[in-house]
């Protein structure tokens, strides 16, 4: 596991202090009791922070694993107040511990912090191994050459939290546990064209494909996909799976810490891990976390009241965010992962005269929009966009202007499409004039009594509605006219197929939202967009092709990029699908938004990472 | 009146009484399935999806095979026969084995209410959730009932004085400010500000001793306050122009030429009668403290039932929601029930035929 560089050289004397649990006795040496003895001076209550019981947690916990001889010589040795908990707050308060029958993030990144995968994804996108030996790569022969099998070694003496040994068949367990239909995984997405596991040997799985598989990262790699215990699963499988609820709440992991009390949809208490494989780690002894809220309050708890040390996923307006700032109390986390809030301009009639066997439905290009499918205007919306003023009114320093829909990783953020970070209104009208749009009575352009005349919709969200007037005005100054509309989250991005207000029904002209992929390859998200994706009846409105655009020579693309090895050659192919989506407009990109998170100032060694889960370094935080 | 005549007399009205609640009883079980199943039928018809929330990245293919996993392919009188029986057969036989420690029938093979976010059983998080909600909006609806009455009272009393006048006013502003700004202000001023008071409450927080009964007490302070300002408001109010209503009436003009002392006449005549409403009033807002107090428990995170039917809201959990409503529903008609019998025992004019 990767150490934080920074924080160790700000804390040189960090590794004495560091402690083993008594269960390690015969291995600590005197300094390892200062540690823990630090815990009982700490005066937690003194600073109006309610964890009482949390220091009753520790107490006990100590009185479980020590002998009482130990607890004497605690108390005599005094030592500095140390405060070796932490408070975490997600506003939307995690379900369940078993992230295969969520995906939601606030359960995958709960769960991070007791069951691991194989490899994770650090701060900087790249891969290192967590229960695995080493990634494995064609070049160590962990790959096979026809690219459809990929077999991992994993690391001797893991322990689980209960003490048993880790091996090939709990990952084996797990990979068949999500791909039984029955359970309604989340994860499944990520072991796409698996055809099966096996356990080599104890120490040993060998993945294989049902076709060859360039970039074969998915299956355990990413807090998405960690492997749960077999033992303790194992009368949990197929429809049982949901039934097993202390299992679910309480899964044994080989994390840095484990579940002591679990309340869905409130808060979950996890104390250390003491049989975690690293020694010394993890450097907090309790952790909470809480849920429930909103986001404005839970950046509050953190900047300016100072009640939390930790608090998830801040999306606030930046005005909100810097006067919590000047409290001096807590700082910003921030990384730029892959989420692009973008526009997606619909390429098939919209209107609402039409019946639900016409409307938003591609027909084989024999429905197009009336207006948005001339490609002079949709570049001339996109002309008319000032990006950076929807950056500065509703992101702040956690939002940046980007004219890709791939704007990361480095290798895969094509420069071809620069141009529009300066927005060019008058190119713009000059477009629509050109192409025969001539403004009416009314300032609204118009061409054959077609009127440039948009519902533009995107899901219910004060940061989202703000975009939408700015936008509304830009483009009223080149003649376009704009109806705004915003739905519910839940029932916007909810796909029921009775309602017409989902965005992969698309009753309208324009849509926005925000959307990124998994892991750090863009060949599944990307694949989302080819022509026969685009959603209607026929494939029960579960299409991925929102724009409903269509392509040839991205599609061919898409093919070329499923059997293109990691390497230049699949870097180009990447970056020359991402221009021809941006080129012909079929999807508008705004702005780079950044994972946003706030910490208090005593907490160190958090690096926000937007490839995985956010506490994905958890045991090297320490204060 | 004759000792023995009062002695039959209470037995008829006994008599009467139970036949009275008994057939109370029995029409409340056709309204409760009427409840229920028009709030099956409105979360059904109603645009939700339990896969809503979860992130883009998860592709719709198996979005589907979540909601499949979740039943809900399955057509709609087949869901509500399947929550008809897990609410109203297994989970009350779930409850006995329990409470008795004994197994009926074949209970591996029942299923339960199961929500769709947790995948656990749906009464065992309400009964995790009751005793915050309990704590908290119980708390502050006893405290807004002890501010209420004495103000109500002297407000009434002393009518049109500079009292009276303030009580109007403030009564005025916690009617109608919301509780969501009251707590918004109460936690910028004593939390941020003052520094006095935390504005998160710890759901896992134990009294065992004198400081963490401290604790306890400055972390449910202000959501009890908050809630009991804008209880006390409305009560006070009603409590006033019923205390109004008996002043001005034949036996209070009676009582004080006997020469009975003003106190006695206020306190003992004005005011038995006074409550007879007000007594209603409180038994009929019972149910709301079970309901929760969603935005109070939204802004202070106390977690209790009003958090947990608007998350499950937001997050289409359809057999919480529809668990939740339905128990509100049912304290609704119960503590309507509560209220007519006990307008019958204060007011023994009122007769049960």
């Amino acid at each position: 596991m990767n150490l934080p560089t920074v924080g160790d050289g700000l804390v040189p004397s960090r590794a004495g202090l560091v402690p083993s649990r008594c269960l390690r006795t015969e291995s600590s040496g005197a300094g390892d009791h200062k540690g823990r003895a630090g815990d009982h001076n700490a005066p937690a209550r003194a600073r109006g922070r309610p964890n009482g019981p949390i220091m009753a947690t520790i107490v006990a916990a100590m009185v479980a694993g020590c002998g009482p001889d130990e607890i004497v010589e605690e108390f005599i040795v005094p030592e500095p107040v140390e405060n070796r908990h932490v408070n975490i707050l997600y506003w939307q308060a995690v379900s369940t511990m078993n992230p295969y029958l969520s995906g939601g993030t606030k359960e995958i990144e709960a769960a991070s912090l007791v069951i691991e995968p194989l490899a994770n994804y650090d701060d900087s996108g790249e891969m290192f191994p967590v229960l695995a030996l080493e990634i494995p790569t064609r070049e160590n022969g962990g790959v096979a050459d026809d690219m459809r099998s990929i077999t991992w070694k994993l690391k001797q003496d893991v322990v689980w939290a209960d003490g048993t040994p880790f091996t090939a068949h709990d990952v084996v367990f797990t990979g068949e546990y999500c791909l039984d239909e029955e359970v309604g995984c989340s994860a499944d997405a990520s072991f796409t064209d698996v055809e099966g596991f096996e356990a080599l040997d104890d120490h040993t799985v060998r993945v294989t494909f049902t076709v060859a598989k360039p970039v074969p990262y998915g299956p355990f790699v990413g807090a998405v996909t960690p492997i749960i215990q077999a033992e303790q699963f194992k009368d949990c499988t197929g429809l049982k799976a949901p039934e097993c609820t202390t299992e679910n709440f309480g899964p044994v992991g080989t994390g840095p810490f484990k579940v002591d009390e679990f309340r869905a949809n409130d808060v979950i208490s996890f104390s250390a891990n003491e049989r975690y494989r690293e020694p010394g780690k993890p450097w907090m002894k309790t952790v909470t976390l809480k849920g429930g809220g909103d986001a404005a309050s839970s950046a509050r708890a953190v900047l300016e009241t100072g009640e939390y040390d930790y608090a998830w996923n801040l999306q606030v307006e930046p005005e909100i965010l810097e006067q919590m700032l000047a409290a001096g109390k807590g700082e910003i986390v921030m990384g730029f992962g892959t989420n692009v809030e973008r526009l997606v301009i619909n390429q098939t009639n919209a209107d609402s005269s039409l019946g639900p066997e016409r409307r938003s439905l591609l027909l084989d290009g024999t429905n197009p929009h009336p207006f948005l499918s001339d490609p002079h205007v949709r570049r001339a919306l996109s002309l008319a966009i000032d990006r950076q003023l929807l950056v500065e009114a509703g992101y702040g320093r956690t939002g940046r202007v980007t004219c890709n829909i791939v704007p990361a990783p480095p290798v895969y953020a094509s420069t071809a499409n620069e141009g529009c970070r300066e927005p060019d209104p008058e190119e713009a009208q000059r477009l629509l004039d050109e192409a025969g749009w001539v403004p009416g009575a009314d300032g609204v352009r118009a061409k054959d009594g077609v009127r440039l005349s948009i519902l533009y919709q995107t899901s219910t969200n004060s940061v989202r509605q703000g975009t939408q007037a700015l936008i509304k005005q830009m483009w009223q100054q080149i003649g376009v006219e704009t109806e705004l509309r915003n739905i519910d989250g839940g029932v916007f991005f909810g796909g029921d197929p009775a309602s017409p207000d989902t965005y992969q029904k698309f009753y309208a002209d324009v849509e926005m939202y925000t959307s990124n992929f998994q892991g750090t390859d863009p060949e599944f998200y990307m694949a989302a967009w080819v022509c026969d994706e685009a959603p209607g009846p026929d494939n029960q409105w579960l299409g991925t092709n929102m724009s409903r655009g269509c392509s040839a020579e991205f599609d061919a693309l898409v093919d070329k990029l499923a059997v293109t090895p990691y390497g230049e050659q699949r870097f180009e192919t990447a970056k020359r699908m991402n221009d021809i989506v941006i080129e012909n407009h079929f999807l508008i990109p705004l702005i780079w938004r950044a994972s946003t998170s706030a910490r208090a100032k005593s907490l160190q060694g958090v690096r926000m990472n937007p490839w995985d889960s956010e506490l994905w370094n958890i045991e090297d935080w320490y204060r | 009146m004759s000792g023995g005549g009062d002695c039959r007399r209470s037995g008829r009205v006994g008599e009467a009484m139970i036949r009275y609640i008994t057939r109370r009883l029995l029409f409340a079980v056709p309204t409760l399935i009427a409840i229920s199943f028009a709030i099956f039928a409105l979360l059904d018809l109603a645009p939700s999806d339990p896969t809503g929330q979860l992130p883009l990245t998860i592709p719709p293919e198996t979005r589907a095979q979540i909601r499949e996993s979740l039943g809900l392919d399955e057509a709609f009188p087949i869901r509500y026969a399947k929550w008809m029986e897990q609410f109203f057969v297994n989970e009350p036989l779930n409850l006995i084995e329990r409470a008795f420690d004994v197994e009926i029938g074949d209970s591996d093979s029942r299923t339960r209410v199961i929500s769709y976010a947790t995948r656990s059983p749906v009464v065992d998080i309400i009964a995790e959730r009751m005793p915050q909600t309990l704590w908290v909006v119980g708390l502050s609806y006893v405290v807004g009932i002890l501010i209420a009455l004495p103000i109500g009272i002297v407000s009434a009393y002393r009518q049109y004085s500079w009292f009276d006048q303030v009580g109007t006013f403030v009564s005025m502003v916690g009617f109608s400010v919301p509780t969501f700004f009251t707590g918004l202000v109460a936690i910028i001023l004593f939390s941020v500000m003052l520094e006095w008071l935390p504005s998160i409450y710890d759901t896992t927080h134990r009294v065992m001793d004198l400081a963490s009964f401290w604790v306890q007490i400055k972390q449910i302070v202000m959501p009890v306050m908050v809630l009991a300002f804008y209880n006390a408001a409305q009560l006070s109010r009603f409590m006033r122009s019923s205390v109004l209503d008996n002043l001005n009436l034949d036996y209070v003009r009676t009582a004080r030429s006997k020469g009975i002392r003003e106190r006695a006449v206020l306190l003992v005549h004005v005011l038995r009668n006074s409550m007879i409403p007000v007594v209603t009033m409180i038994a009929l807002g019972i149910p709301t403290i079970f309901g929760g107090a969603i935005i109070t428990e939204q802004i202070f995170r106390v977690n209790g039932l009003g958090q947990l039917l608007i998350v499950a809201i937001q997050g289409a959990d359809i057999p919480m929601v529809q668990t939740l409503t339905f128990l509100f529903a049912v304290l609704i008609v119960g503590f309507n029930l509560v209220a007519d019998v006990l307008y019958g025992i204060l007011d023994p004019r009122i007769r049960y035929d």
